[in-house]
């Protein structure tokens, strides 16, 4: 298959034009979409999120700003509005920098975690064909590039020249770091089993046999390491030491204001998209319909319904948006965890079993 | 369980007209209070609570004790009264409780105790001059540079 | 043990951390020096008196019956047992006999405001340790108990009902069945409160073990109420010493059982009061359908002139033991007013529980002691 940079370049060669330009503007458009895609879920979620608090806490949420309020009666799209507000109060709000904080560290060390988000979305497609560029290493890439996230936090915490702020930002720095290498063993699952490390061929495999959530009972308990994972690495409750508590006093986001801050606030939406995403290509099928969910080979090709370049959008979004709302779920019903058991459950619990699983399935490769 | 209490403690111990409580002399108080936690018969470990009072005539202040005991329960109040220029042990190693009810004591009424784990001011801050529980206390006219209002006329 | 604060021997490697009157938390202007060694606390220092309201000298110069208003505000969450354990004080020195349907009227008052604090008790806790939602689902419910008490008297949270020799009106006149309603509402959601946070994983794994005060070191500080009776004991004053018709009904006490760590960690406090508000509908359901008929007002004095004397009374709060030492010459006006608030105590022990645990763990005992700086202060 081919991506939205190949397929750019080859219209663009076809034009009578400075080539190397027209590489750069193969390259440009892609980043702007993706930029917009990212703009367009972290209002969204927002939106989700808090409508969903709201409603889990016997509350409406916001209600006032927008035409589906109080006036309209709808209970959910009331206050749909809000989001613009927000979006504007965030944009125009004063940017207040204390006197002794390192100016041009706290000016970078936003725009490094957004790099991060950003960059990870390079390599991860909404459907069959929609990607920005099919690398051959795949996952490998993914896996890199959240990481890079961390030296924007650690950054940030240095440069507000706050004691509580940098130590908060250790503590996040840990935990992201920690958790890192259960995601990883958890996605090399599927690399042994497939063989590959490019996506597509990940989800061709699954086309062919079934969703790997189901092909043994060790990718069934790998999906859930690797979901609790990713919840402790995007910092969400219950493992959001950094972001609630940290002693009460700070996070390691305090000294942020107005722009900054919302370019925090979407690079977190943006990672629990990403890691929804990465999640449900690798184990839930990706872009295939429930119905693919195991072939079968004495069933012809038309009865798979609902398949299809939009209709894989719609079920990657899908299944995307439900772990998504997964997250959320979380995040109101548990309490917190303490620091030194936030370590215990990574380093005593979860790296043990990835590590068994990865050898209990190669044997169950070898044998079935 | 009083009448024990006189006998052992001959002319240390006196009972007060109108009322159960039991006025101890201030110099005997440490043995008094060690015997009234560890005697067989007493056992009051439970130290409820440590009021100050300001009784005017002769220009004393007093304290009352008042005991419990959680396993023989019946209860306890005894009374020492000092001047202004005495002190009083402080009973804070035998009952825990003690130790903020004191400071209380020393804050509002201007009572010392000796032998105290951490004597300061604890409900005012620790620059306060004056015990304003004292009858014959005036609210002082500044307080660090900040005028008290003139105008108390809405004042009681 | 105790040893005597000397500021010059802080070594380098301990931190000096000060979470301020400000709290995120709903425990009002309380500031904690805590020393620390790294992570872990070594000694804590509670700094009160910033809600002093010199409530006692007040008490000097009013009337017994001017008095009511202000007992009100020392436990703003708990005020129908400040104004009931002052006016049980008051009625000892001056030796009245109560109507039977005052008395009953007074349980159910105050057994429905030890519902409401509990409440609150609960639901900060668990926002203490991380989980939002159950304090907005505890709320709720208070905001029905609000309501009853709106109908009764008119005020939701200050309500100056309960007078020395009396009550200031009589029950409105559906305040029974709507009671009764509000039980039958109530008593399912103490279910769903136990389903969400007291069996979660989490929530065991945050406050199982943590802070654990032995009986012999709380009695020592004088501590009192549900936070004693984790510990092991059973000491109620509504059962030891029933005051006012408290031996009427059948009820049990809530002990402490360390069922999910040790005895007397934070679970067993926090849980000690999820089941005493079981136990407080039990006491409504067999006081409301029995009141007798009279009048609240006819045992109330024209003018309050007590003996000369002195009376120590005691009294089982949300919080623990209240006692008011009234000491009185044959004045209109109290010559000596103490009010022994639990609270009080029950902050002192914070220094001895929670030495040696971690700075996350100080905010979950402060959560399970459940202080309120009102009566703290005073």
């Amino acid at each position: 298959m081919i991506s939205i940079v190949d397929s750019l370049m080859n219209y663009f060669s076809t034009i009578n034009f400075d080539q190397s330009l027209l590489l750069v503007l193969a390259i440009v458009i892609p980043g702007v979409a993706i930029f917009l895609v990212m703009t367009l879920n972290v209002m969204l979620s927002v939106y989700f999120e808090r409508k969903v608090a709201a409603f889990m806490q016997d509350r409406l949420g916001p209600m006032e700003v927008g035409i589906f309020g109080y006036k309209g009666g709808k209970k959910f799209w009331g206050g749909i509005g809000q989001i613009f507000a927000d979006t504007i109060k965030l944009l125009t709000k004063e940017d207040i920098m204390p006197d002794d904080a390192d100016k041009k560290l706290m000016f970078l060390s936003p725009f490094i975690i957004i790099i991060g988000a950003i960059l990870t979305f390079a390599a991860v497609p909404f459907t069959k064909g929609l990607v920005v560029s099919d690398f051959n290493i795949g996952i490998l890439y993914i896996i890199a590039m959240s990481s890079v996230g961390v030296i924007g936090v650690i950054l940030a915490g240095w440069s507000s020249n706050n004691k509580w702020s940098l130590y908060g930002a250790m503590r996040s720095a840990a935990q992201i770091i920690s958790y890192e290498i259960p995601i990883g063993l958890t996605l090399l699952l599927i690399v042994i089993t497939v063989g590959s490390l490019q996506i597509n061929d990940i989800v061709a495999w699954q086309e062919n046999n079934r969703w790997f959530i189901l092909h043994s009972p060790f990718a069934f308990i790998a999906f859930f390491i690797y979901f609790i994972s990713v919840v402790a690495e995007t910092n969400r409750t219950p493992f959001d030491i950094p972001e609630a508590e940290s002693e009460l006093v700070a996070g390691w986001m305090t000294e942020f204001s107005g722009f900054k801050w919302s370019i925090f606030f979407m690079s977190e939406y943006a990672n629990m998209l990403i890691v929804s995403m990465v999640g449900s290509i690798v184990f839930l099928g990706g872009w295939l319909s429930p119905f693919k969910i195991i072939h079968l080979s004495f069933i012809p090709e038309t009865w798979y319904l609902l398949d299809g370049f939009y209709w894989g959008i719609f079920w990657l979004m899908l299944k995307a948006i439900i772990l998504v709302f997964v997250m959320m779920w979380f995040r109101w019903t548990f309490p917190r965890l303490r620091v030194d058991q936030l370590m215990y459950v990574c380093w005593k619990v979860f790296i043990p079993f990835s590590l068994a699983n990865l050898f209990l399935i190669t044997i169950w490769e070898l044998i079935f | 369980m009083i009448e024990i209490l006189i006998d052992k403690f001959k002319n240390k111990i006196n009972k007060i007209d109108n009322s159960e409580a039991l006025l101890v002399d201030a110099d005997s108080w440490r043995e008094v209070s060690k015997f009234i936690k560890n005697d067989k018969k007493m056992k009051f470990d439970y130290l409820m609570s440590i009021s100050s009072y300001d009784k005017e005539e002769g220009g004393l202040y007093g304290v009352a004790y008042n005991f419990h005991s959680t396993s023989l329960k019946h209860y306890l109040e005894i009374r020492i009264e000092v001047s202004s220029e005495q002190e009083i042990e402080s009973i804070a190693h035998l009952w825990r409780a003690a130790d903020w009810h004191e400071r209380e004591a020393y804050d509002m009424m201007g009572i010392k105790f000796i032998n105290h784990p951490d004597m300061k001011r604890i409900l005012l801050p620790e620059d306060w001059e004056g015990y304003p529980l004292r009858k014959d206390y005036k609210t002082p006219n500044y307080y660090n540079g900040m005028p008290v209002p003139k105008d108390k006329s809405y004042w009681e | 043990m105790f040893k005597v604060i000397d500021k010059s021997i802080i070594n380098a490697d301990e931190m000096i951390l000060n979470m301020g009157p400000q709290h995120p938390s709903t425990h009002g202007v309380l500031r904690l020096k805590i020393i620390t060694d790294g992570e872990i606390v070594s000694h804590i220092e509670p700094i009160i008196g910033y809600l002093h309201r010199c409530f006692e000298k007040h008490c000097e110069n009013l009337t017994y019956e001017q008095i009511v208003p202000f007992t009100d505000r020392c436990d703003y969450l708990a005020s129908m047992h400040m104004s009931h354990s002052y006016s049980i004080a008051v009625e000892k020195l001056l030796d009245i006999e109560l109507p039977e349907r005052v008395e009953y009227i007074r349980v159910i008052i105050s057994e429905l405001q030890r519902i409401a604090s509990h409440l609150i008790a609960v639901g900060a806790f668990g926002l203490d340790v991380g989980a939002i939602t159950p304090f907005t689902w505890t709320l709720r419910d208070r905001e029905r108990i609000l309501d009853l008490f709106e109908q009764l008297c008119g005020a939701r949270l200050l309500y100056n009902y309960v007078w020395p020799g009396g009550l200031s009106h009589d029950l409105p006149k559906n305040f029974i069945q709507n009671t009764i309603d509000f039980l039958d509402y109530f008593e399912p959601r103490i279910e769903e409160y136990n389903q969400l946070l007291t069996t979660n994983k989490i929530f065991i794994e945050r406050s199982a073990d943590v802070g654990v005060m032995p009986l012999d070191v709380a009695i020592n500080y004088g501590v009192t109420g549900p936070s004693l009776r984790a510990s092991g004991t059973d000491m109620d004053l509504r059962k030891t010493e029933p005051y006012s018709i408290y031996d009427k009904f059948d009820f049990n006490v809530p002990v402490g059982e360390g069922l999910m760590g040790t005895v007397g960690d934070c679970w067993d406090r926090y849980y000690v009061r999820v089941l005493e508000l079981k136990e407080s509908v039990k006491i409504l359901r067999q006081a409301l359908p029995s009141i007798p008929d009279g009048d609240v007002h006819s045992a109330m004095p024209k003018k309050i002139r007590p003996k000369v004397g002195e009376v120590y009374s005691r009294y089982e709060s949300a919080r623990g033991d209240v006692g008011f030492y009234i000491m009185s010459n044959g004045k209109p006006t109290p010559t000596r007013l103490k009010m022994r608030s639990p609270a009080y105590c029950n902050l002192s022990v914070l220094n001895e529980i929670s030495s040696g645990w971690m700075i996350s763990d100080v905010i979950t005992v402060l959560g399970s002691l459940d202080i309120v700086l009102g009566e703290i202060d005073r």
